[in-house]
C-alpha cells in the first residue's frame, strides 16, 4: 500500500431548514428546533406528502463576488445550495480564495494554491425547474391539448433560454463552485442519490491522502423541495404521508411508530486538508479523517437488502481502513432513513457490527429535525458528527423517543449531553441503486 | 510495493454494434453509425438525426436473467449488456475463488432518460385551465396529473446510480459501488478513479466505464438550445467532423463501454489474459467559465500532464492520442492548442483521432468506449481514423488519422475527455510485456 498523508477537517458549511452556516446549524441543534412544516414555496395540497425542510431566505449575492453575478441565471436551485455552503465551507476554513478576497473579505494572495485545490461534489436527479419547462411545454399543444413534439421542435422549444441544460447537469454545482473559488485540482461530480456526500468526502480524502491535491471541498447539496422532487418518492410510497397536520414529528427515524421520510432543501460541504498544509497555515483543526469504507447492496437495486450486509461491509471497512476497533468509536451517527424497511435494515447492520457496544455510545441523527435532501444530506450529518467530536457534545436527537424495540442507539433527548468523544463513525447509503459508505473520524492529535 | 491495474476484459454497446471485434472492424473501415433519430418524432428539431444503438435486445446477452431487470432504462439495459461481455471477455465467470466483496463497480452512468410524454402531459396539465388556456403553472393541477401518468419504476430508473446498481446485482459486486456525472468526462472519470480505488487497496477488481443515451426530446432539446449539435440533417452520414474546419457540431451517439480492471498480482495468479495497463490519470477543473473552455486549455493541459506524471511518461513514449474531438468550433481549437502545449515537438508526429467521427458522442459514456479503442490498438498495431475529414483548419494543423486507419505499433496511448463546465480527464494505458 502506498504511504499514506494524515487528512484533517478544517472547515464546515452547511445550509439546512434549521439554519445557514454551521454556528446557526449546530445552535439550532442544541436548541432542539425542528425545520420541517407545511410547505410554502408551492401549493403542495395535490401532492399525498405536504410537509417539507425549507430553508430560510437567503440572498445569492452574498456568497459569490460582485462579477459572478450575471451567472446567477444559468443556476438551478441545487446549485445555489452549493455555493451558499462552499462560501460557509471555506470561511470557516480561514481560506483566502479568489472570493472572498474579491469579496474584500480577505486580503489577497490566496493562502491556498489553486492548482492544489480540488473539488468532490455530490449532485442528485437536478429536477427541471417546472415553472419554466411546464410553462414552455405548453407552447406546444395541438389543438386537443395534447403535447405536440413536431410543434416543439419547430418553435416550443426557442421558448426555452439557450443555456437551459447547462443548469440541470448535475456536475455544474462543482463547476461553479471551483469558478467562485478557483478550484483547479481534481474535480468530481459522485452522483449516488443519499450516499453521494460520503462517497464525495471519502473520495477527497483519498485524493489528498495519496497526494493528488492539499485540500478539497467536498459533501454534496440537493433540493428535494419542488413538485417533482416531492412526486417522485411519493410514487416510491417512501414519503410520510399521514403526518401533513403534524409536520414537527413527521420525520421519526427508527421510531416504533416511523411512517415514511420527509423532503428537505439543503447541503453540506467541508473541508479536507493535508495535516502538513493545514499546520503550515495555523488552521483550526476540527478532526482527523481516518477511515473510508464503502459497499454495494448485490441482492437488489430497488430495496434494502433486509440484513444490511451492503451497510456492514461500509462500516468494517472503514473501521478497518482506519486501523481502528469498535471500542474506540464512542459516537455513531446512522443514516436513519425514517421508512420502515431502510430502518430495519440499517438497525439489523449497526447491531450486527456494534453489538452491545451500541448499548454504551451515544447515536446522533439529525433526521427528526431536517427531513432529508439526498445528496447533501450525508455531508450535513457529517458537519454536525465533527462538530459533536470537536465539542465534545453530542446535540439531541428529535423525534427518537419511541424506539423501535429493535433499535439500541442512545440518542439524546432534551437538552444535549457532554460526552468526551474519541473516535466517531457516519454512515450513508442510497434509498435505491444499492451505493454505501461509512466515514470515521477521530479526535485530532499531534 | 504499489499496486498495479491492468485491464483483463472489454465491452461495448455503441451505434456500429454491440460485439468487440466486428465494431472495431467496422471502426478501422471508417464506417458511420448515424442515420435519421427514430427513438422519437424528431422531424421538426433543428437536429433530427443522430447515432442510435440499433437491434439491441438484452436477452442476447443476459440469457433467461434480462427478465429480472425488466424495466430498467435504456442506461442500465446499455451497461448490463456491455458488462457481461466483459465479464466473460475477462472469464470471471470460470474463477470461483472470486470475493465479491473486493470487486466494486465504478460507472459514469449518465441521467435515466426523462419519461417524457406522461412528464409532458402533467406539464400540460398544470398550465391550461379547463378552459385550454395558458396560465401559470398550477402545481395541483399538475400533480393530480403527474402522480396518475408517471411510474414509480421509470422515475427510479431515471437516477444516475441505477445502472450500477443493476450490475451490481447481476455480477454479485459487493465491494465500492459509485457513480460519477462529470458530463462528457464521467467515464473517463470513473475509470481513472477506479483504478486509484485498486492502487489504495479498497478492490481488487472493478467494474468501470459508462453509460448513457441523451436521444431523447429534452437532451436533444438541451443539445439544440445550446447549439452544440451539427444540423446537416440532410448528409448525416458525414454530418461528425472533428477537427475539420466545416465542422458545425457534434452528433448526439448513445451506447455504454465496461472495461474489467484488476491489480495485477490478482490477474495473473488465475492467470487471465491481460490486455493494458492503467498507467496514468488525471482529473483538475478549469475553474473558468460555465459556457466557454479556458481559452488557453489550462484545464486541459493541466489533465494530460498529470496523467503523463502519475504514469511516469513522456509525451514522447507516447504512441497515439484518442482526442475527445467532439466536432464543435472550440472544443477541437483549444484540444489541438493543448495537446501541442503539452507534446512539444512531439506533437507533430503523434497521431490523433477521434472516433466520434464514426460513432457520435456518447456522451457519459464515451470515454469509456474511446478506452476500449485504444486498448485495441494496442492489441493490434493498428489506429482507428478520424472521418470525414477533408478541409484542414489553420487551427486544428496535426496528424488526425484522416479517413484510413493506420497501422503502427503502439506501446502506449493517451485519451481525452472534456467535460461541459470544465472538468477535464485523461488516461493513459500501456501495454504489458508478456
Amino acid at each position: 500500500m502506498a504511504a499514506r498523508r494524515r487528512v484533517v477537517i478544517t472547515g464546515l458549511g452547511v445550509a439546512t431548514p434549521i439554519g445557514i452556516g454551521m454556528d446557526a446549524f449546530w445552535e439550532g441543534l442544541l436548541q432542539q428546533r425542528c425545520g420541517i412544516r407545511r410547505v410554502e414555496s408551492f401549493d403542495p395540497s395535490g401532492l399525498p406528502c405536504q410537509v417539507a425542510g425549507e430553508l430560510p431566505p437567503f440572498q445569492l449575492g452574498d456568497f459569490i463576488p460582485k462579477s459572478y453575478r450575471k451567472s446567477v441565471k444559468v443556476m438551478s436551485r441545487d446549485i445555489t445550495l452549493a455555493v451558499v455552503c462552499a462560501y460557509h465551507a471555506v470561511v470557516d476554513a480561514g481560506l483566502h480564495t479568489k472570493c472572498i478576497i474579491e469579496r474584500g473579505e480577505a486580503p489577497g494572495p490566496p493562502n491556498v494554491d489553486s492548482t492544489r485545490f480540488g473539488a468532490n461534489i455530490g449532485a442528485g436527479l437536478v429536477c427541471a425547474d417546472l415553472n419554466e419547462l411546464a410553462g414552455a411545454l405548453s407552447t406546444a399543444a395541438d389543438e386537443q391539448s395534447r403535447f405536440d413534439l413536431r410543434r416543439w421542435g419547430g418553435e416550443g422549444m426557442s421558448n426555452l433560454t439557450p443555456l437551459w441544460l447547462l443548469k440541470f447537469l448535475p456536475n455544474m454545482l462543482a463547476c461553479h463552485v471551483t469558478i467562485v473559488h478557483d478550484a483547479q485540482a481534481p474535480s468530481n461530480t459522485v452522483t449516488c442519490a443519499e450516499a453521494s456526500s460520503h462517497l464525495a468526502i471519502g473520495e477527497a480524502f483519498r485524493t489528498i491522502s495519496r497526494g493528488d491535491a492539499d485540500v478539497c471541498i467536498c459533501g454534496g447539496a440537493e433540493s428535494k423541495v419542488n413538485p417533482m422532487a416531492m412526486a417522485r418518492p411519493a410514487l416510491w410510497e417512501r414519503l410520510n404521508t399521514q403526518d401533513n397536520g403534524s409536520p414537527q414529528r413527521a420525520s421519526r427515524p427508527f421510531a416504533a411508530d416511523r411512517r415514511g421520510m420527509v423532503a428537505s432543501d439543503g447541503g453540506g460541504l467541508v473541508i479536507l486538508e493535508a495535516l502538513d498544509h493545514a499546520r503550515a497555515r495555523k488552521a483550526r483543526i476540527y478532526a482527523e479523517i481516518a477511515g473510508f469504507g464503502a459497499g454495494s447492496n448485490s441482492v437488489s437495486w430497488s430495496s434494502p437488502d433486509p440484513k444490511g450486509r451492503w451497510l456492514i461491509l461500509a462500516l468494517q471497512k472503514a473501521v478497518a481502513d482506519a486501523g481502528s476497533t469498535i471500542e474506540h468509536i464512542d459516537l455513531v451517527a446512522p443514516f436513519s432513513a425514517a421508512t420502515p424497511e431502510h430502518d430495519a435494515a440499517e438497525m439489523s447492520a449497526w447491531n450486527e457490527v456494534f453489538g452491545s457496544r451500541l448499548d454504551q455510545v451515544s447515536a446522533l441523527t439529525t433526521r427528526g429535525a431536517l427531513g432529508h435532501n439526498g445528496a447533501g444530506s450525508g455531508a450535513i450529518d457529517f458537519a454536525a458528527t465533527v462538530m459533536a467530536l470537536y465539542r465534545n457534545t453530542i446535540p439531541p436527537s428529535l423525534n427518537t423517543s419511541n424506539p423501535d424495540p429493535a433499535s439500541r442507539f442512545r440518542f439524546v433527548q432534551g437538552d444535549s449531553k457532554d460526552a468526551r468523544v474519541r473516535q466517531a463513525i457516519s454512515l450513508g447509503y442510497a434509498l435505491a441503486g444499492g451505493q454505501s459508505a461509512a466515514l470515521l473520524i477521530k479526535k485530532f492529535e499531534e | 510495493m504499489e499496486r498495479r491495474v491492468v485491464i483483463t476484459g472489454m465491452g461495448w454497446v455503441t451505434p456500429l454494434g454491440h460485439d468487440l471485434d466486428s465494431v472495431w472492424r467496422r471502426m478501422l473501415a471508417g464506417e458511420s453509425g448515424a442515420g435519421p433519430t427514430t427513438l422519437f418524432d424528431a422531424s421538426a428539431f433543428p437536429t433530427s438525426f443522430s447515432a442510435q444503438v440499433k437491434d439491441f435486445d438484452l436477452a442476447d446477452f443476459l440469457g433467461d436473467s434480462a427478465a429480472a431487470h425488466d424495466g430498467a432504462s435504456r442506461n442500465s439495459r446499455f451497461a448490463l449488456a456491455a458488462c457481461a461481455m466483459a465479464w466473460r471477455d475477462a472469464a470471471l465467470s470460470a474463477f470461483a475463488a472470486l470475493d465479491p466483496t473486493r470487486v466494486g463497480v465504478y460507472l459514469g452512468g449518465g441521467e435515466g432518460p426523462l419519461d417524457f410524454q406522461p412528464f409532458a402531459a402533467a406539464a400540460l396539465a398544470g398550465c391550461r385551465n379547463e378552459q385550454g388556456e395558458t396560465i401559470p403553472l398550477n402545481t395541483v393541477r399538475w400533480a393530480e396529473t403527474a402522480l396518475r401518468v408517471l411510474t414509480a419504476t421509470n422515475e427510479l430508473e431515471q437516477d444516475p446510480n441505477m445502472a450500477g446498481g443493476h450490475i451490481a446485482v447481476q455480477f454479485n459486486a459487493q465491494g465500492p459501488n459509485i457513480n460519477t456525472l462529470t458530463a462528457c468526462a464521467a467515464s473517463t472519470q470513473a475509470i481513472g478513479e477506479a483504478t486509484r480505488l485498486i492502487r489504495y487497496g479498497d478492490a481488487d477488481v472493478m467494474i468501470a466505464g459508462g453509460t448513457h443515451s441523451m436521444i431523447h426530446p429534452l437532451g436533444v432539446t438541451g443539445f439544440n438550445r445550446l447549439t452544440a449539435l451539427s444540423t446537416r440533417n440532410d448528409t448525416c452520414l458525414t454530418a461528425s467532423r472533428p477537427f475539420d474546419r466545416s465542422r458545425d457540431g457534434f452528433v448526439l451517439g448513445e451506447g455504454s463501454g465496461i472495461l474489467i480492471l484488476e491489480e495485477v498480482e490478482h490477474a495473473r495468479r488465475r492467470g487471465t489474459r491481460i490486455l493494458a495497463e492503467v498507467v496514468g490519470f488525471g482529473s483538475t477543473a478549469d475553474a473558468f467559465r460555465i459556457t466557454d473552455i479556458h481559452e488557453e486549455g489550462r484545464g486541459a493541459i493541466a489533465a494530460m500532464k498529470a496523467a503523463l506524471d502519475s504514469a511516469g511518461m513522456t509525451p514522447a513514449q507516447i504512441d497515439y492520442v484518442s482526442a475527445h474531438g467532439t466536432g464543435t468550433e472550440e472544443n477541437d481549437k483549444i484540444e489541438t492548442l493543448a495537446i501541442r502545449r503539452v507534446f512539444g515537438e512531439h506533437a507533430k508526429k503523434v497521431p490523433i483521432s477521434s472516433v466520434k467521427s464514426m460513432i457520435g458522442h456518447l456522451i457519459a459514456a464515451a470515454g469509456a468506449v474511446e478506452l476500449i479503442t485504444c486498448v485495441l490498438a494496442i492489441r493490434d498495431g493498428v489506429v482507428p481514423p478520424t472521418i470525414n475529414y477533408n478541409l484542414p483548419d489553420p487551427n486544428c494543423d496535426l496528424d488526425y488519422v484522416p479517413n484510413q486507419a493506420r497501422r503502427l505499433p503502439v506501446r502506449a496511448a493517451l485519451s481525452n475527455s472534456f467535460g461541459f463546465g470544465g472538468q477535464n480527464n485523461t488516461l493513459v494505458l500501456r501495454a504489458v510485456a508478456d
